[in-house]
């Protein structure tokens, strides 16, 4: 039976309650909100209050509520005050909508009033006496850097291996970036660093950047004014909601057509059918991994009709041959379009053949994309994300793309863009770091090969959320195990007796761990030290969304416990070391961590981000408000800080640094499975096992694994199956099943879905109750990019549906007029 | 009237349970001055009124009846479903009642009888009428509201109370 709330009436926000700017943490988006606090023992009534409207009265469609999930009560300066959160109406991102992420963000909130979110860590924990047992923070960070100065001074700096995030939202952003990013790239040179989503430290976007083109070069209202919007491995009504529903639905309705390329059809094309009606929406559901032969076949139509943009080609992309040669830090060519199209050449027949669609719907593609109407250029926005990203060939095929937005003139103009659609919002700031390399070290490999000495990890759980999983948690428990049996092993002695155990383990081929994180993950298990931070509006947080635009989510409660933001932690942790390297004589290296006398993340800003751009202050972002300014600014005047609402408006093309500033085309012929291991695993089982997302969920569910409503509804990861598939397995709806193939095993609950094509299932990608990176493969493209969504598997049912399945609704998720 | 057409304030509310391809979309405009303030103590819990909205025998399967619960302005709908479900009422145990005003933004749910859902036009969420009003797939932070049923001896159906926050209000009963 569905989750009831049992909540029949709410607070009412009076007048005089505080108000904060809120940028919603979760996606790339960034809606706005405005949260209110106030007075545990303070209200309003109904006609007399802060919303200024009169809630005596039943409020329409689209009008002002506050929603049971997004009330609260939290601590705010060390007293309980009431929290409500409303998304916000004047901004521009958002209008008002709100997700059913963000409309959770407060009862996503740790209360200890109602209980929310209980599993949030409040201390320090340390692995001591057998177990995790909180303690201060100097005596955390004491042993951190007891450890860490010990492992790199007997051996060198590559043998801290770092995970660290690199998004803004959520509890990265600006701020936690730099501190981060100051400690491993400037006070150290860590070679042997990941990111929290892949194996490596790298660009998802390698080629769009080589290319000349920032990922992210429109703004959202292009949408509006488009002709042709294509969805490209990307699912924007679940994954970036309120883009689809406040942009892309409003370009549709002002007659934009919408072109789908996904395997899987999907609730963002039910609806786009809705919106645009089917005659003006185009399903290419192509064969997995095939997205590049497409995308070459319609760049070759678009060529031999002659519908590029020739001024823009001429003006704005490089015209001599090849820029940039094949090699092993480019996995294609680069340079014009003549030489990029003797690699690209691909008919629409031969793609029809490779991809499993119809010559006939590429040439639609084609057209719709390109062909100029009444002799102007038309107009077309390609948002791509995780089916290219983490797809076949990520290099070409992310470059296939940017090179139909270049030859029709689609770039920095008006109602054009090529971009990714992201995942989280964006916060990068750090040094450079060269000495990484490219290709970057794949530290899975290197971690279950016995590399590394000591692993600092912020914010990431391996345990959920990479490939080879299976594998990747077999060696590293073994090793982290060694570190733990030593510390029990050394109780009783002297803290110098515990670190020499420590060490000792380590140089046996033990890894200490060291996790940072907002609760105990499942990597955390693992941990030794683990280190309580806290999020977006437990903290002062800047970052930019999809459409670069920045705002500063302003705080508005306090964090659980002594947690604190991770550019504190990071800047604690260089003082440590910075103490003891002084203390064991080594004061040129001592010297290298000093610069960290932040008492604020205002001060971490102001150490990192504002020294590249100096124009931007907390105050100044506080007084834009939630529509913010859109990066890179330019300018403050009158009080505003001036933006930039579209990259590349005047042709210049910077992404790359190449000072003639000219674009290049990406040479990328079709070669068909690229990372290792896949055409093989696509031989051997019977099911393709399509991976990614689902709108209820953030992320691997860190805080939504603790959230009823979410947990109700999916207690189990689900697995979209064919239903003339599940009954050839024997499979009920809401059975329980596990897929396996070589690389491991994992489970969840088959979910009938009419619309899946035979053998292709789609599963949920990071539920703590089932992970689906445990049975894929660890091939990786020549610049250590995972191919998550290239996984072929077998299917058995465990067991019928468990008892916390058997009340959930497993109907069709589209919606029927 | 367009589907494609939005934010139509007050469209037929009476029509939209069975007028399917209809996407009447807004709230009932109000007509119904609040109630006079208070004076005596406030109780623990809210004070619903028990609301005859039927009889047992007026009702067929799968035919929805609008009512109107906790008062004229939330709309709601009366569901036989014509199989037993967890909550349901009445001698088959398959009678259920729930708002249907979409607890994201408020739009009027549309009733598909073919698999027994609650849409909304206004951003494609669904509710599935069998599993106590749980959304499907959608936008809201949480199930469709459901009303608290009571069956008389004689057949009459009274609701009596109501499982969630209605859209639009701070308090079920205003
Ligand atoms: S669409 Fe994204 S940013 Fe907007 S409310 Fe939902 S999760 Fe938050
Ligand atoms: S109002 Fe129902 S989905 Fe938005």
């Amino acid at each position: 039976m569905a989750h009831k709330r049992q909540i029949d009436r709410l607070p009412i926000p009076p007048k005089g309650a505080k108000v904060h700017n809120v940028t919603c943490h979760y996606c790339i988006v960034g809606c706005g909100y405005k949260a209110y606090t106030w007075d545990r023992n303070k209200q309003g009534t109904a006609t007399d209050n802060a919303l200024g409207i009169d809630l005596s009265e039943q409020q329409g469609a689209d009008g002002t509520w506050l929603k049971p999930s997004n009330y609260n009560i939290v601590k705010q300066d060390g007293k309980d005050v009431h929290l409500a959160i409303y998304a916000d109406q004047d901004c521009v991102v958002n209008s008002g909508l709100a997700s059913v992420r963000g409309a959770r963000m407060a009862e996503n909130r740790p209360s200890e009033v109602t209980g929310t979110q209980q599993q949030r860590l409040t201390d320090p924990l340390v692995w001591k006496y057998g177990t995790w047992v909180p303690t201060s923070w100097d005596d955390a960070q004491d042993l951190v850097a007891q450890v860490t100065a010990r492992a790199i001074k007997e051996g060198s700096e590559d043998d801290l291996v770092v995970s660290m995030f690199d998004h803004g939202g959520s509890a990265g952003g600006y701020e936690n970036t730099w501190g981060t990013g100051k400690l491993y790239f400037q006070s150290m040179n860590i070679k042997h660093c990941r990111i929290h989503n892949r194996p490596a430290y790298n660009s998802e976007v390698h080629s769009s950047r080589d290319m000349g083109v920032d990922e992210l070069n429109y703004g959202y209202k292009d949408y509006q004014v488009t002709d042709t919007i294509v969805m490209w491995g990307a699912n924007p009504l679940e994954c970036q909601t309120n883009v689809f529903l406040n942009h892309m639905k409003p370009g549709m309705q002002n007659g934009a057509k919408f072109i789908l390329v996904d395997p899987r059809r999907t609730v963002t094309l039910n609806a786009a059918e809705d919106i645009a009606g089917t005659e003006n929406t185009l399903h290419l559901a192509i064969n997995e991994g095939t997205d590049m032969a497409l995308a070459n076949a319609i760049m070759t139509i678009i060529v031999d009709n002659g519908w590029t943009d020739d001024a823009y080609v001429a003006n704005n992309t490089f015209q001599d041959g090849i820029a940039v040669e094949q090699d092993a830090a480019h996995p294609a060519a680069l340079g014009s379009l003549d030489e990029a199209m003797k690699s690209i050449r691909m008919s629409a027949e031969q793609a029809a053949e490779i991809c499993g669609v119809s010559a006939d719907d590429i040439r639609k593609a084609a057209s719709w994309i390109a062909e100029p109407m009444g002799g102007a250029r038309a107009k077309c926005i390609i948002g791509y994300e995780k089916g290219v990203i983490w797809g076949n060939d990520n290099y070409r095929t992310v470059g296939s793309l940017v090179n139909i937005g270049l030859a029709t003139g689609n770039i920095g103009q008006e109602g054009g863009g090529v971009c990714r659609m992201g995942g989280h919002q964006e916060g990068y700031f750090r040094p450079p770091e060269p000495f990484v390399g490219r290709p970057p070290t794949y530290i899975d490999q290197l971690l279950i090969n016995g590399g590394g000495k000591v692993h600092h990890i912020w914010a990431c759980d391996h345990y959920k959320t990479t490939l080879n999983i299976t594998e990747f948690k077999k060696a590293y428990k073994k090793r982290a195990d060694m570190v733990k049996d030593a510390i029990d092993a050394a109780a009783g002695g002297s803290r110098e007796d515990m670190i020499n155990a420590i060490v000792d383990a380590v140089n046996a081929g033990g890894l200490f761990v060291v996790d940072v994180d907002v609760i105990h993950t499942k990597i955390g298990q693992n941990a030794h030290v683990i280190l309580p931070a806290v999020e977006a509006n437990e903290m002062n947080l800047t970052s930019m969304n999809g459409e670069r635009r920045l705002r500063l989510s302003e705080k508005y409660m306090d964090g659980p416990g002594v947690a604190m933001p991770d550019c504190l932690i990071a800047a604690g942790m260089a003082q440590n070391m910075e103490r003891v390297l002084r203390a064991m004589g080594d004061d040129a290296y001592a010297d290298k961590f000093m610069g960290y006398d932040w008492e604020t993340e205002e001060d971490a800003f102001m150490d990192g981000y504002n020294s590249g751009n100096p124009e931007v202050t907390y105050d100044r972002l506080r007084a834009m408000g939630n529509n913010g300014v859109q990066e890179p600014v330019v300018g403050h005047e009158n009080g505003q800080l001036i933006g930039t609402e579209r990259l590349y408006a005047d042709g210049k093309f910077t992404r790359h640094g190449r000072d003639d500033m000219k674009a290049l085309f990406c040479a990328s012929g079709w070669r068909g499975w690229q990372a290792e291991g896949k055409a093989d695993e696509q031989a051997a089982h019977r099911f393709w096992v399509n991976n990614g997302r689902a709108n209820i969920f953030w992320q691997n569910l860190f805080l939504d694994q603790a959230n009823d409503f979410v947990m109700d509804r999916y207690p189990y990861p689900f697995v979209e199956m064919n239903p003339d598939d599940m009954a050839d397995l024997g499979v009920g709806a809401g059975d329980l099943v596990e897929l396996y193939n070589g690389n491991g095993a994992t489970q969840a609950m088959a979910y009938p879905t009419p619309t899946a094509k035979r053998n292709q299932v789609f599963m949920v990608f990071a539920h703590p109750n089932g992970a689906q990176g445990n049975i894929i493969n660890p091939g990786v493209n020549e610049l250590v990019l995972p191919d998550y969504k290239h996984c072929w598997a077998d299917i058995r049912k465990i067991s019928d549906a468990p008892a916390s399945v058997k009340g959930i609704s497993m109907k069709s998720k589209e919606y029927t007029a | 009237m367009s589907k494609r057409c939005e934010r139509l304030v007050d469209a037929g509310r009476r029509q939209f349970l069975r007028g399917g391809a209809v996407a009447a979309a807004g709230a009932a405009v109000v007509t119904v001055a609040p109630g006079e303030a208070q004076a005596a103590p406030a109780s623990a819990q809210l004070d619903y009124p028990s609301n005859k909205l039927s009889n047992v025998a007026d009702l067929a399967v799968n035919e929805p009846v609008d009512i109107e619960y906790p008062d004229a302005d939330s709309p709601g709908v009366l569901l036989k479903l014509g199989t037993a479900v967890e909550g349901g009422v009445g001698p088959d145990g398959d009678i259920v009642a729930y708002s249907v005003l979409c607890p994201h933004q408020g739009w009027f749910l549309n009733y598909n009888g073919d698999d027994k859902t609650f849409n909304c036009p206004g951003h494609y969420s669904r509710y599935d009428a069998e599993a106590g009003g749980q959304q499907i797939w959608g936008h809201a932070t949480q199930n469709l509201p459901q009303f608290t049923l009571r069956v008389a001896d004689n057949g009459d159906i009274f609701a009596e109370g109501c499982s969630d926050l209605i859209f639009g209000r701070p308090s079920n009963v205003l």
